[in-house]
């Protein structure tokens, strides 16, 4: 178990929970919820956002709300 | 009949309004809020059918103010725009997404139609979408598909629009009664829970109705490569620079000759009026007040036209949120977003689109502190200030031999600029309370060519509303300022230019009516007022003449160089900056033998235009895009306040 900001690149990992906060409200809304396969394909430099994959399209989210997100 | 266009950001929705109204569009305000609101009547349609283009929007829960505007009047049966049917676009190569607020719209139980666009990129992706089976499980709802960036379908939707036919939806997506109030419930964890039971039971509906062909991801991929060149973190930034270089490189050279144009147009049509219709006030007050204040607004819809062309370019394409995506990190220490670049770099160029830039910040602290800040970016309307000042003040030095001095200082006026900009946003940061918290969850969307078409809508809408919204503020500004400068007390002004001896030879009246200019001016009412803050001044270093020309520029700094012109009685003539250079060079202080301009003064003089905010356009966009007078007051004073003690120990370090 870890959250979506530790992820490596291009490794497949299934939603497991969102923690309790606003923003993951917004994740969810988004299409980002458990039982989603989530996949890091491409990262900003110097520790800026990062990019998933979710069933074919791209969505961007900083750090902090990737820490939210738990997958296994 | 009253239809309300709803869909995703990149959904295609705002092609598809444009496509079902044309030119024929109206913009206005939602109540209480910057959103605009945007509708237009149906072409083809002989009872009038009103469409509002609702903002772009994820979910109905509101977590922006975008958000907001669309689920306050959704909730409202009372309102006047109340819809009598909603059609929301739905994007075909996203429909788990799409289908979210697709579902939550129908549960309100207002007729809807859904349009199934971007049919062509679900194909690419290998999608095959069965529409009756959709609208059957969707218990009975109208699917149109359409292309909206083509065209294709538009005209099947205008017939079903036009034709209105009673909705046969059955039940509600999620059970239970249609609008059970369910948006009215407030705590957060709930609504999450709604929408993952909505996820839940869209998936299965998926299931039935689209079939995945082999290879449906070869496309995407392709994008992916894109993406990984223009967010790498040396190609990435390289890039970025040199789409910004050439942008204004662009701005530059193309905005230069309309902006000439324009101002020699209006310098002929004032010229005209005032030899062609009778003398008396009403035509000075049209040949110098209403002629030139109109052209103080239009002189700026080339740089408008040009800036938000490119702006166009780059959203259409998909590259602004790679843009966003990478600088994100470097603008969030200062409370500000990665969408924030674009208006700080636009602000080089001109503050006026750069701030009407900043509605694609949606968190409204963030987009507040990015129109506050943006100002004090160096615009090119302060450089023909500084290039009159360095040639004055700043000795023709090199600088470890290969630099010359005066393009240091140039430079160092640029920077400082910069530099005060985030310091700015950062001590905004800390003052502005937001409950809003800030995030940056955002869709990249796959990379697209622009719709030209929409090119020429969105231009127009932008000039349309800098024009007649900021427009009239300038307007009356620019007449108020005109009375100022031609009025004084009395016959004050009479009695002054009755004292200059009456020109004897022709080739002296030339130099009587610029001494007649210079004394009419120094004795109206914003001379004494600039005479009268002399000694506020002073201490900057600035003498009653460099007074009258801060108040004159206040409508727009390049005024300021037109204005000592005037003072120094010496002709506005194109070959006569080198007389004004002169002229100024000469001055001194009152009762003693010391230069006015000395490097101390003109370095204050450079700083205080750094940094105040000589430029009513910016206020008067300011309190458009805010909507409240207190913003552009709030501005106007920290501005001239920084200014102010900026300038004061620039010109005590130096003197």
């Amino acid at each position: 178990m870890t959250t979506l900001d530790l992820l490596q690149l291009n490794k497949a990992m299934t939603v497991k929970s969102l923690s309790k906060n606003g923003v993951s409200s917004k994740l969810v809304d988004m299409g980002l919820y458990p039982g989603k396969i989530v996949e890091v394909v491409f990262k900003a430099p110097f520790g800026g956002p990062i990019a998933i994959d979710l069933d074919g399209y791209t969505l961007s989210l900083r750090k902090d709300e990737a820490s939210l997100v738990e997958v296994e | 009949m009253k239809i309300s266009l709803v869909g995703n950001p990149n959904s295609g929705k705002t092609s598809l309004f444009n496509q079902l109204t044309g030119l024929n569009q109206k913009i206005g305000n939602f109540p209480g809020v910057t959103v605009d609101k945007k509708s237009g009547k149906l072409k083809r349609s002989d009872n009038p059918v009103e469409i509002l283009d609702l903002p772009g929007i994820y979910s109905l829960y509101p977590k922006t103010q975008d958000e907001k505007v669309v689920y306050d009047l959704l909730r409202d049966k009372q309102n006047p725009d109340y819809p009598d049917r909603i059609v929301v676009v739905v994007d075909a190569s996203n429909l788990e997404r799409n289908l979210l607020l697709f579902t939550q719209v129908l549960d309100l139980g207002v007729p809807v139609t859904m349009a199934l666009n971007m049919t062509d990129v679900a194909d690419k992706k290998g999608l095959v979408i069965d529409t009756d089976k959709l609208s059957e499980v969707l218990g009975g709802v109208d699917i149109m598909p359409i292309i909206a960036r083509t065209g294709k379908g538009v005209n099947e939707l205008i017939d079903h629009l036009v034709e209105n036919k009673p909705t046969k939806t059955s039940e509600p997506f999620l059970g239970g009664e249609f609008d059970e109030g369910q948006f009215l419930i407030d705590d957060p964890d709930t609504r999450k829970e709604r929408v993952e039971s909505r996820y839940k039971k869209i998936r299965q509906v998926l299931s039935f109705v689209v079939k995945e062909k082999p290879l449906p991801k070869s496309m995407v991929l392709r994008h992916r490569k894109v993406d990984r060149v223009l967010t790498h973190p040396i190609f990435g930034y390289a890039i970025f620079l040199g789409v910004l270089f050439l942008i204004f490189q662009a701005i530059y050279a193309w905005s230069e000759w309309p902006m000439d144009l324009i101002d020699s147009l209006f310098i002929s049509a004032s010229k005209w009026t005032k030899e062609t219709l009778p003398e008396g006030v009403l035509t000075n007050l049209l040949a110098e007040g209403i002629i030139p204040g109109l052209g103080g607004v239009v002189i700026f819809i080339p740089q408008i036209t040009l800036l938000f062309a490119f702006i166009f370019v780059l959203e259409e394409t998909g590259y602004m949120s790679r843009v966003v995506f990478i600088l994100d990190r470097f603008m969030r220490p200062f409370g500000l977003n990665g969408r924030s670049v674009v208006p700080l770099i636009s602000g080089v160029a001109c503050a006026i689109p750069a701030i009407m830039a900043t509605r694609t910040i949606d968190n409204w602290k963030e987009r507040l502190i990015t129109i506050m800040v943006t100002p004090l970016m160096s615009c090119s309307a302060r450089l023909p200030v500084y290039t009159l000042l360095i040639a004055l003040v700043v000795p023709d030095t090199m600088v470890a031999g290969v630099f010359n001095l005066k393009g240091l200082v140039l430079l160092g006026l640029y920077l400082i600029g910069l530099v005060a900009a985030l310091l700015a946003a950062l001590a905004f940061k800390l003052i502005v309370k937001s409950k809003q918290k800030s995030f940056l969850v955002m869709e990249l969307p796959l990379y697209k060519m622009p719709r030209w078409n929409n090119l020429v809508v969105t231009l127009w809408e932008k000039v349309r509303l800098f024009v007649f919204d900021a427009g009239k503020v300038i307007f009356s500004i620019s007449i108020i300022l005109w009375v100022l400068a031609s009025y004084g007390p009395g016959d004050r002004i009479d009695n002054a230019v009755s004292q200059i001896p009456e020109p004897k030879t022709a080739a002296e009246v030339e130099e009587y009516e610029t001494e007649v200019s210079s004394v009419s001016l120094a004795n109206s009412y914003i001379g004494i007022l600039g005479n009268s803050i002399e000694p506020v001044i002073k201490p900057l270093g600035y003498n009653w003449q460099i007074g009258i020309a801060l108040i004159t520029s206040f409508a727009a700094r390049e005024v300021f160089v037109g204005s000592m012109a005037t003072i120094y009685s010496v002709g506005e003539d194109f070959d006569t900056e080198q007389t004004l250079l002169e002229r100024m060079r000469n001055e001194k202080i009152r009762g003693t033998n010391e230069p006015v301009y000395t490097l101390a003064t003109g370095m204050s003089l450079m700083i205080f235009y750094a940094f105040a905010m000589q430029c009513m356009s910016t206020l008067a966009i300011v309190l458009r895009e805010t909507k409240n007078w207190k913003y552009p007051f709030i501005q106007l004073v920290y501005m001239t306040a920084l200014a102010y003690v900026a300038a004061f120990i620039t010109y005590q370090l130096l003197s």
